[in-house]
């Protein structure tokens, strides 16, 4: 049993077995076994070459090579296969160093592809690639389809990954995924983000859990505490089982709370909606209690397949969503790609700041057929339903100008193609730069409401890589000047009488809702299965203790004196929470 | 020929490109055709002729000088065959060129 501590992302406990995923590379745990299993963990050894050799020669005879070159490579990997002090150097490791088939192939093949590596001679050193060739070849026997194909898992398995993509977790079967262990990421990584929308728990930051996990390990993820177990023994085993149940029973709990209005004590309503990736997720926004989608990241129809969306399956995407909403508002979002988040046509040149480069509106605002396609989707969609539409990242004026533009230029053409469309489809934007912050009294004079996505208005504002560990200590929501932004915002909002809205992660941390209601906020979007605990938390306070809390906040001036204030304010109102 | 005799030769790797992955190939082929062990040595290492792992890890590029040694009944007919190809046909390569 090894216990390791991480982040804790996103609630819950899950037990399973786990996959581990190592996007960069076969990096494999040295794990020893037990001198019981030696002959038959050497017979793994001996079937992955049989299975490795037969695979290759089935290769060889099929495939109708272009060149001689290729076949002369096959050619070479079989003889490695084939050879015998290769296969025994390997099963002396497994029989009697006790390691497993993974380590002791994995192992010695490095040691061969060092010593060709360090070969002066270029010809002979570069050859150290087909050993790493042979050696994945065998892991994939050894390990089969799972590590590979995470597409089509079909057990209940705990994810474990150095880091994952949004491209990975697109591809993700969410029904049998119970819960992620990751070694890099913060409160705010993407992983985060789509585990709390997933509602399964998740640990990150754990530095070196993929190589401390076996593959098919037992491993219990503790989202509450931050806490991953591999191979727990019977007693913790148990005691995790009855966690568990624990848990599940305070989520019903809370889910009775679904038809019960997010009301202050003193009367003050609140609207809590949902942020959601994918259409499907639009139930669970329902059922948890939410009034409408605040948040619709449109990401995922770039991220999930090989060829842009058209059209008709922008249409269909919206349309999914607002069957099951009605008339209740959903937000879309237009396309927020850049950044630390690519489509798979990798369209996007590298750049060396790209969190400062041509990301999300910039990027549509250069790239109109894509930006057109988007909006002339969304506004078809908009006279079936309550649609609002909301620009990502405007740091500008001229930015939200030319953006509305271009709406004007679609609605135009859909005129012209006789197609039907709400013409006063509410435009909002999102003020995730401290440009748009300061300069909020400007732009909700030009546009229909404001929703602040606190997780990048707190990167520009701090000048913190949210996604680089070693200074995401310095990321935090309670830092004085994060809190004078959102005020200022709310204040210029209230001023032009337009709506802000908090769809960040800070309006799902229950230690910041007292705050922001102090400031004035009183629309939150937010993960779907935090809804019912920010709603409890609601119903649990007055507004008038909020704004004293606010008030005191806004005198404070560190980010720790903030914070621990916060805390301890929250944990008074609703202790079981925390 | 008494089966255990030993034999040895020496043998000079003359195409440009030296012994990788495909001329390895090819010898661990030809020393795998006899029944006699073989064993190749660099003066640094001696190795498993019929190993292509083995061989391979002797990196030997142009110029370098092998010895090849062959125990068995048909050692002779091995160690003819291993100096044809590593000298005379030269894995097949072209030599190595002194640049102009």
């Amino acid at each position: 049993m090894e216990i390791k501590k991480g982040i804790a992302v996103s609630p819950g406990i899950a037990i399973a077995k786990s996959l581990v995923i190592d996007a960069e590379d076969y990096r494999i745990p040295r794990r020893s076994i037990l001198p019981s299993v030696k002959v038959a963990e050497v017979k793994r050894v001996r079937d992955a070459f049989k299975k490795a050799i037969s695979e290759l020669e089935h290769i060889h005879s099929e495939k109708d090579f272009e060149g001689e070159r290729i076949k002369d490579i096959f050619a070479v990997h079989l003889r490695f296969l084939k050879d015998k002090n290769l296969r025994k150097k390997i099963t002396d490791l497994v029989y009697n160093d006790l390691l497993t088939a993974e380590y002791a192939i994995s192992t010695t093949l490095r040691d061969v592809a060092n010593h060709f590596a360090a070969v002066q001679d270029k010809y002979i050193s570069e050859r150290a690639a087909d050993i790493y060739d042979i050696e994945k070849r065998l892991m994939r026997q050894l390990l089969g389809e799972k590590r590979e194909d995470i597409q089509h898992i079909t057990d209940e398995v705990v994810i474990v990954a150095h880091e994952l993509s949004p491209t990975q977790t697109a591809g993700f079967d969410r029904k049998f995924i119970k819960g992620f262990a990751t070694d890099a990421g913060g409160r705010t990584s993407h992983t985060a983000i789509v585990a709390r929308s997933m509602g399964i728990p998740a640990v990150v930051g754990l530095e070196d859990v993929t190589s401390n996990v076996a593959p098919s390990a037992t491993v219990i993820i503790d989202g509450n505490r931050g806490v991953v177990i591999i191979e727990p023994d019977e007693t913790t085993l148990k005691q995790y089982q009855e966690f568990a149940v624990e848990f599940e029973r305070l989520e019903r709990e809370l889910d009775t709370l679904r038809d019960m209005d997010a009301i202050t004590r003193d009367g003050v309503m609140v609207e809590l909606y949902g942020n959601i990736e994918f259409p499907n997720e639009a139930e669970m926004v329902l059922d948890k209690g939410g009034h409408g989608i605040g948040l619709y990241r449109t990401e995922f129809l770039y991220l999930y397949s090989e060829t842009e969306p058209t059209e008709e399956d922008h249409y269909n995407a919206y349309k999914q969503v607002i069957n099951v909403f009605g008339n209740m508002p959903v937000i879309i979002r237009t396309m927020d790609l850049g950044a630390d988040k690519f489509t798979q046509s990798k369209r996007f040149v590298r750049e060396s700041n790209p969190f400062l480069g041509l990301r999300s509106i910039r990027f549509c605002l250069q790239n109109l057929v894509l930006f057109k396609t988007q909006l002339r989707a969304i506004l078809r969609a908009s006279v079936n339903g309550n649609i609002r539409i909301m620009f990502p990242l405007i740091s500008s004026l001229h930015e939200l100008r030319q953006a509305k533009m271009i709406l004007r230029d679609v609605m135009e053409d859909l005129d012209e193609d006789g197609k039907k469309y709400n013409p006063n489809v509410p435009i909002g934007i999102m003020i995730e730069t401290p440009s748009a912050a300061l300069t909020a009294s400007i732009l909700a004079g030009e546009c229909d409401f404001f929703s602040i996505g606190t997780n990048d208005l707190i990167q520009y504002t701090l000048a913190v890589d949210r996604g680089n560990e070693r200074v995401s200590t310095l990321y935090s929501g309670a830092d004085p000047a994060v809190i004078k932004l959102m005020r200022s915002v709310i204040h210029d909002a209230s001023k032009a009488k337009i709506n802000a809205s908090i769809c960040g992660e800070m309006a799902s941390d229950p230690e910041f809702i007292m705050l922001l209601l102090g400031l004035g906020y009183r629309t939150f979007s937010l993960a779907p299965p935090m809804i019912p605990e920010i709603k409890k938390l609601i119903r649990s306070v007055t507004i008038e203790s909020c704004n004293a809390i606010a008030r005191k906040v806004l005198m404070m001036n560190s980010e720790r004196e903030v914070i621990n204030y916060l805390r301890s304010a929250a944990m008074k109102v609703l202790p079981e929470v925390f | 020929m008494l089966a255990g005799q030993v034999s040895q030769i020496e043998v000079e790797i003359k195409n440009a490109n030296g012994m990788h992955m495909r001329p390895a190939m090819q010898f661990v082929d030809t020393a795998s055709r006899f029944q006699c062990k073989i064993s190749v040595s660099n003066n640094q290492i001696t190795v498993d002729g019929k190993s292509i792992m083995h061989m391979a890890m002797l990196a030997a590029g142009v110029g370098t000088k092998l010895k090849i040694t062959a125990e068995g009944s048909d050692a002779q007919d091995a160690l003819k065959e291993l100096h044809d190809l590593v000298e005379v046909r030269m894995f097949d390569e072209p030599g190595w060129q002194p640049k102009e």
